[in-house]
């Protein structure tokens, strides 16, 4: 399978902080990727790399074999909704849509104006008016119908209410299956990204902790608890993502290939939320040390 | 990428043109009744003799106009920088919207290309309709005195407006693209057009051209100051004249001696403590005093214009060159 | 035509509970033979969940001979699970019905009920289980 978007030593300093470092990833196409981490992670800096509103500082970054915004028609391949759904305020929905023809010459009218009318949105309304969901619904449309193969997505329903969250999310599914799109989408929310995602990115601290296709994630992740022990002596083929301990237990979330044979642990599956908090969780040394990307 | 230029810029457009059309109506009705009372009071003043009345009663007529036309001929190249230009680049910076645009499939050279083409070309075409209105209009006020020459009014007719328009409008541009905030930057592009300007009209447009010089014997009726001291020294014979030749930018002049020098040499007798103005004046006659003037010929309007506009056209052409490459380069 | 839910809580796999509600479906004749399966798109569309995982159930179930996918079409039941046919189902629910109506007349609550049928029902199984 192809990679829609390959990134070697990726990163982008500003000033003095490194906003992202030493990001290596190989996202193969035909998934939903969630890309999750807290503020300031470096999540939206990534995804601007990738559609080449920002300039790498360090590394390289090509999405669908080429670098980002090389040429027009590079930028016709991939669709891109930032955070809080910038549009024109002073411009009405059927100028979007006018604009989106205007701009992109692999538009698709049809999809557009149906959409639009599905989601029940008034083309002469100006985009200031409308609420946060409708405004998000707007800009996904304009970036769904210019027939992307790769769909960028910053934070899309995080400022959105439950029931806009879900709706956007059915509508999202939905061209999916449409258009067969590989879609990169970034949340702090790991509730909505386990539901969509089947491939997880983790971004802490301006680097990626874990990389890897959710199913084997939740296969090589296991919780331990048994009687207090010293998680350096664990063995070297357990990584130990996180540690916590009362005076007569410990509890470990651990990553491993191998199956654990030692009869003191119990061991429990981890949800995909408890996962991302155990690496989110990791001290401000360990964060540093990236675990290998995991590969399928 | 036209179609998005025009949307976006359609409410300045329509006010741009409503305001000229207005404008064209106030000429067309003033304008052809001024001219035929030129041609019948000031036209003829020499030979009835009283030219400093017909010339100020013509020139008090459509008063509240004429101010309106000294200020919109000041303020529109400005304003055009300040309203048309500095949005362009610091408003989408401003909504984030440049997060939309660039992910369509132009690319930013495009998408600025065609901005300021556009924008650009309509700035030059507003200024360039104002200022030919303006002058038709005022043809009869030039006639008078200095007229097109003197430096205000020069900066007023003509196509030198439209060079003034291009410069504010790229200057707006890159304001706004270093700046990034609408406010801040139309001030600081009021604030440096106003001072190029000043500064290009005052130091260098004399300049544009080698002036002439003219010497020649002292007009006495250009004398208006006569008396004792001055830089030449304490004891000295002080001549000032003002120079009046029709049409013509005088920069400077100077009253020296028959050899040149502007030392002037101790008073004549008759310009003792005791003597009229008149015996004075006359006794300066006899000293055979030369003027030395320093001037641009009215006939020199036109080459000054396109010089002029043609510098102001290569500013602005530099700076958005410079807009281009830093939006590919440095922007994000 | 059967309508999926999916509880985000359960720890169970997605792909897993689309797969449990089909079979149960056939197992209560809300699915028949011949029955088109809701198409992906639909699926996605309610639930909101990645289309990989519909597919991954879809072709589960394929796997197991319980639905046919037929390109262009859609997906569809080939075979019930043959536990039982209707005319053997429809006395049993009878009867099922009849003792339940008996247990809420003695005054046990909806819980008690719940925990009797459970545990006879496993005990019973674990019984047959030891007597096979």
């Amino acid at each position: 399978m192809t990679a829609v978007l390959k990134a070697q030593g990726l990163g982008r300093r500003y000033r003095r902080r490194w906003a992202l470092s030493d990001c290596t990833l190989d996202i193969p196409a035909g998934q939903v990727v969630g890309l999750v981490g807290p503020n300031g992670a470096g999540k939206t800096t990534l995804l601007h790399l990738a559609v080449g509103l920002l300039q790498p500082t360090a590394g390289t970054i090509e999405v669908l074999g080429d670098r980002p915004a090389a040429s027009p028609a590079q930028l016709a391949r991939v669709g891109f909704v930032a955070q809080d759904a910038p549009t024109y305020s002073g411009l009405t929905v059927a100028d979007h849509l006018r604009l989106g023809a205007h701009l992109n010459p692999g538009w698709d009218a049809a999809t557009a104006s149906d959409r639009i009318e599905r989601l029940g949105l008034d083309p002469r309304q100006r985009a200031g008016k409308l609420s946060g969901g409708q405004r998000a619904q707007l800009a996904l449309t304009l970036a769904l119908a210019k027939k992307p193969e790769l769909l960028l997505l910053d934070e899309p329903v995080a400022s959105l209410d439950p029931l806009a969250r879900r709706e956007f999310l059915q509508g999202l599914m939905e061209a999916v299956v449409d258009q067969g799109l590989s879609v990169v989408l970034s949340s702090h929310l790991v509730a909505d990204l386990e539901r969509v995602c089947d491939y997880l990115i983790v971004l802490v601290a301006s680097r990626v902790q874990i990389a890897g296709e959710v199913e084997h994630l939740r296969a090589t992740h296991h919780l331990l608890t048994g009687p207090r022990r010293d998680p350096a002596r664990l063995p070297e083929d357990q990584h130990v993502i996180s540690a916590s301990h009362t005076d007569r237990q410990t509890t470990l979330t651990v990553r491993t290939e191998a199956p654990i044979h030692d009869p003191a642990w119990v061991v429990s599956p981890v949800g995909l939320e408890d996962l991302v908090l155990a690496y989110m969780s990791r001290t401000a040394a360990d964060a540093r040390r990236p675990e290998l990307e995991v590969q399928r | 990428m036209i179609w998005l230029t025009w949307r976006q810029f359609r409410a300045q457009t329509v006010a741009a043109a409503g305001l000229l059309a207005l404008l064209a109506i106030a000429f067309a009705v003033t304008g052809p009744q001024l001219a035929h009372l030129y041609d019948t009071t000031v036209a003829t003043c020499h030979a009835q003799h009283d030219c400093q009345n017909a010339i100020n009663a013509f020139q008090s007529r459509d008063s509240f106009l004429q101010s309106l036309v000294r200020l919109l001929m000041l303020a529109a190249p400005a304003l055009i920088g300040i309203f048309w230009g500095a949005p362009l680049i610091a408003h989408e910076l401003e909504a984030g919207t440049q997060r939309l645009a660039w992910v369509q499939s132009v690319t930013r050279f495009r998408w600025l290309a065609v901005k300021l083409g556009l924008a650009g070309l309509a700035s030059m075409a507003a200024a360039g309709l104002l200022s030919l209105m303006v002058t038709w209009w005022s043809g009869p006020f030039d006639r008078i005195g200095a007229g097109r020459m003197d430096p205000s009014i020069f900066s007023e007719r003509g196509i030198v407006p439209v060079g003034y328009a291009a410069f504010a409008f790229a200057l707006g541009v890159t304001a706004g693209l270093l700046i990034r905030r609408t406010v801040p930057a139309m001030a600081a592009t009021l604030a440096v057009f106003a001072a190029v300007v000043s500064g290009f009209a005052g130091k260098v447009r004399f300049h544009l051209i080698p002036p002439l010089h003219l010497t020649s014997p002292l007009n006495m009726s250009w004398v208006t100051q006569t008396g004792i001291g001055g830089p030449a020294g304490p004891n000295s014979l002080l001549v000032n004249i003002t120079p009046n030749v029709p049409g013509a930018w005088i920069g400077s002049s100077s009253v020296t001696t028959a050899a040149g020098s502007t030392s002037l040499g101790p008073p004549p007798s008759g310009c003792g403590e005791n003597s009229t103005y008149r015996a004075c004046t006359a006794a300066i006659g006899r000293l055979h005093l030369r003027q030395v003037l320093v001037y641009q010929p009215g006939s020199r309007f036109w080459a000054l214009q396109w010089y002029e506009t043609a510098i102001y056209l290569a500013l602005a052409l530099a700076l958005a060159g410079f807009c281009v490459w830093w939006v590919r380069r440095r922007v994000s | 035509m059967i309508e999926f839910h999916l509880d985000a809580h359960s720890g169970v796999a997605p792909y897993l509970q689309l797969i449990h509600q089909v079979r149960q479906a056939l197992r209560l004749d809300l699915l028949s033979e011949g029955d088109q399966l809701p198409t992906v798109k639909d699926v996605v569309g309610r639930l909101a969940i990645n289309p990989n995982t519909v597919l991954k159930a879809y072709r589960e179930l394929e796997y197991e001979g319980l639905v046919a996918a037929r390109p262009g079409l859609g997906t569809f039941v080939t075979r019930t699970l043959g536990d039982g046919s209707p005319a053997t189902i429809a006395p049993l629910r009878r009867e099922l019905q009849r003792w339940l109506a008996k247990a809420r007349r003695t005054g046990l609550d909806d819980e008690s009920i719940e925990a009797l049928m459970l545990t006879t029902f496993r005990s019973a199984t674990e019984g047959e289980e030891n007597i096979a």
